[in-house]
């Protein structure tokens, strides 16, 4: 049990931080902690596949000496690629999802969810009549 | 590369890529009618395209099905799209949906979205053709991903683009919801990736059976599929996760409620398909216990949807909760885990997008004549204002309960087939109960608004005049007993809402909208046909 956890601690811990982002983005109710949940979320995936991909004593493919090449030496790139197009679309998810708190923000004065919702019922309602 | 590929097997990239670019080249424009002939022009080129490959495919016969390596770099690097008859007619039928939402809803566009905003709107449009058309093609697991976010956020747009109070909280439910999917999908593909090492759909399916057969690694890939099925199941709105969808399907503007409910759940669902067929093969699915979950989910989705829908008296929020409940049918058409019931699905996949998008449309425009309001009571006697419409709900309608003749009473038989094949007594009579529930329920809600909307509203001039307007007392009551009732409301109504004549566009595509559910309602054999080869090449 105790090797286990020292062998996977990396993923352990992106799972428990994958936990953490994911209740915060349902939770709570504060927009911005909500974005900032979704962001704990993707780092921790990040985390999980930089961790998968790292073998100790490798580097990373980029060659110093072009004269001995040998597999054997570089970790596997596509994860490191993943991470990094992941970095992209959560940046942009994120971009787009402050924008829609700062147009809820300006609408309403206020960034709680519960509040919001109120507030647009009781507009939509004066709107009826 | 030892044999060079026929130009027309081109087809799906460009498309992809023309898309992308006309996204791409759309902010220069900054006009909303320039961007909306580029849009159109576009779909167009796309549609025929894909139609052009759809009949090559078939001409070919056999194994209509090839893989296209994007820039000839082989498997284990490079990225695949994968083009069989199936997707290529999907793809040509997702074009043909998205310009005919777009031509219907075109007056509304340029009324709710602000004439500075309007280009923007078409930008979105195209990202939105891309990444549909992505998720048909792709056969790469991490591709998908990055396409579903492209998906995400333009849907997202296209719901806020109508700038009110009630869109953009119906964006920020939906966008919640959406990133909660994606953030699963993208931890399913990170571990699947681990266990695998492959991002490539058909090479995760060997080593997937490998690892299966070995016995290690049985929970992972519970898990795995678990919380891709749960992914998909939130973009699509089956039944638990569906919370978000009346909102942004019922405030947005009446083309972007016929796409989303038309096209962006379906790419979803047709990737959902494609997991289960190209990467976990049906086999293991049903041996993991997954297909029992998904009808589960597809059975309470389908009951729960038409209940909601039931209680419902906002229009456009009724037809979206029906949504609910179709998705729920084409949910249980994979779980029922055969090929029949794939097929089953995806017919009804495409009856759906063929007559909620009417459905969205033609309620927009009654909604319109009646003035803004969207109570089903508010819209007794519209369709009598605006017969083409009011045809266009009622057929909708009917094609949604599946009254024989219409695109929705074909699949509903090819699901009890199914059910009778799977050769399970209790999949066999829960598919079947929950059938005529459901069927009942669809009638229970449609056909009550088919009946306001055609019913002369005499007692609501009597009301009218003498409710508020006190200058037309007597021109209510004498109009109240005559026969023309509908024809006075709308002299009276005539300077509070200015009633717009019905554009050459929304005729054209209401028309076609009519025309194709009556054949996919009758013509199901060769379209059957079609649907079956493709399931088969799949795999």
């Amino acid at each position: 049990m105790w090797d286990f956890i020292m062998n996977h601690y990396y993923e352990i811990a992106a799972v428990i931080l994958f936990g953490i982002g994911f209740m915060n983005l349902l939770v709570q109710r504060n927009l911005i902690k909500k974005l900032i949940g979704l962001n704990i979320m993707d780092t921790a995936i990040y985390l999980f596949l930089a961790a998968r991909g790292f073998v100790f004593g490798r580097i990373a493919p980029v060659p110093q000496d072009l004269t001995n090449l040998s597999a054997e030496t570089f970790i596997n790139p596509i994860p490191s690629g993943l991470v990094l197009t992941g970095i992209v679309v959560s940046v942009s998810t994120t971009a787009f999802g402050l924008a829609l708190a700062l147009k809820l923000y300006r609408r309403y004065r206020t960034l709680n969810l519960d509040e919001i919702l109120v507030l647009s019922k009781k507009e939509r309602e004066d709107k009826k009549q | 590369m030892s044999h060079v590929l026929p130009f027309v097997f081109n087809f799906p990239s460009f498309s992809i890529l023309m898309t992308l670019m006309g996204g791409m080249v759309t902010p220069f424009i900054r006009n909303g009618r320039v961007a909306q002939k580029i849009n159109f022009g576009i779909i167009t080129v796309v549609g025929v395209m894909n139609a052009i490959l759809f009949g090559t495919l078939i001409a070919q016969g056999g194994d209509g099905t090839y893989t296209y390596m994007m820039g000839h770099f082989p498997a284990p690097w490079g990225n695949e799209l994968r083009a069989g008859p199936l997707e290529a007619f999907l793809a040509t039928c997702f074009c043909l949906v998205m310009a005919l939402s777009i031509l219907g809803g075109l007056k509304d566009i340029y009324e709710d979205v602000r004439p500075k905003k309007q280009y923007l709107y078409f930008l979105m449009m195209n990202l939105l053709l891309a990444s549909l058309l992505a998720l048909i093609y792709t056969n790469d697991l991490f591709n998908a991903y990055v396409f579903i976010e492209i998906n995400t956020i333009a849907a997202c747009a296209i719901v806020m683009i109508k700038s009110s109070g009630e869109t953009t909280v119906a964006t920020i439910r939906y966008f919640i919801m959406s990133c909660i999917g994606s953030g699963l999908f993208l931890f399913a593909t990170s571990m699947l990736y681990n266990i695998t090492g492959e991002l490539l759909m058909s090479s995760i399916q060997e080593k997937v059976i490998a690892i299966y057969q070995n016995g290690d690694y049985a929970i992972p890939l519970t898990i795995i599929i678990g919380m891709m099925v749960c992914a998909v199941a939130i973009k699509s709105a089956v039944w638990p996760f569906h919370s978000w969808l009346p909102n942004a399907h019922g405030s947005s503007t009446s083309s972007s409620s016929a796409i989303l409910s038309g096209l962006v759940l379906k790419g979803y669902l047709i990737l959902l398909m494609k997991l289960c067929y190209r990467m976990y093969t049906p086999q293991i699915m049903s041996e993991l216990r997954i297909n029992d979950v998904i009808i589960v989910f597809g059975i309470a989705g389908m009951i729960i949807g038409s209940i909601k829908a039931l209680k419902e008296h906002h229009i456009k929020r009724m037809i979206a909760y029906s949504s609910v409940a179709q998705i729920g049918y084409i949910f249980m058409g994979i779980g029922l885990g055969t090929d029949i019931g794939m097929m089953a699905a995806f017919y009804h996949m495409l009856a759906h997008a063929f007559t909620k998008p009417m459905l969205f449309l033609a309620a927009g425009s009654l909604v319109h004549r009646a003035g803004h309001k969207y109570e089903i009571k508010a819209l007794k006697g519209s369709a009598r204002e605006n017969p083409l419409a009011g045809i266009a709900f009622t057929v909708g309608s009917l094609s949604m309960i599946g009254i024989p003749c219409f695109a929705g009473f074909v699949p509903k038989v090819f699901f009890s087939t199914a059910a009778f094949q799977c050769g399970d007594w209790w999949r066999l009579t829960i598919v079947l109960i929950a059938l005529a529930v459901s069927t009942v329920l669809n009638a229970l809600y449609y056909l009550p608004a088919c009946v306001h909307i055609w019913s002369p509203k005499k007692e609501e001039v009597v009301h009218h005049g003498h409710a508020d307007a006190h200058g037309h007392d007597a021109h209510g009551h004498e109009e109240a007993i005559t026969e023309h009732a509908p024809e006075a409301m709308e002299v009276h109504e005539e300077h509070e809402h200015p009633k717009r004549p019905l554009g050459i566009s929304f005729i054209a595509s209401m028309v076609i909208f009519i025309a194709s559910n009556f054949a996919l309602g009758l013509a199901f054999t060769p379209i059957s046909e079609i649907l079956k080869i493709g399931v088969s090449l799949l795999g």
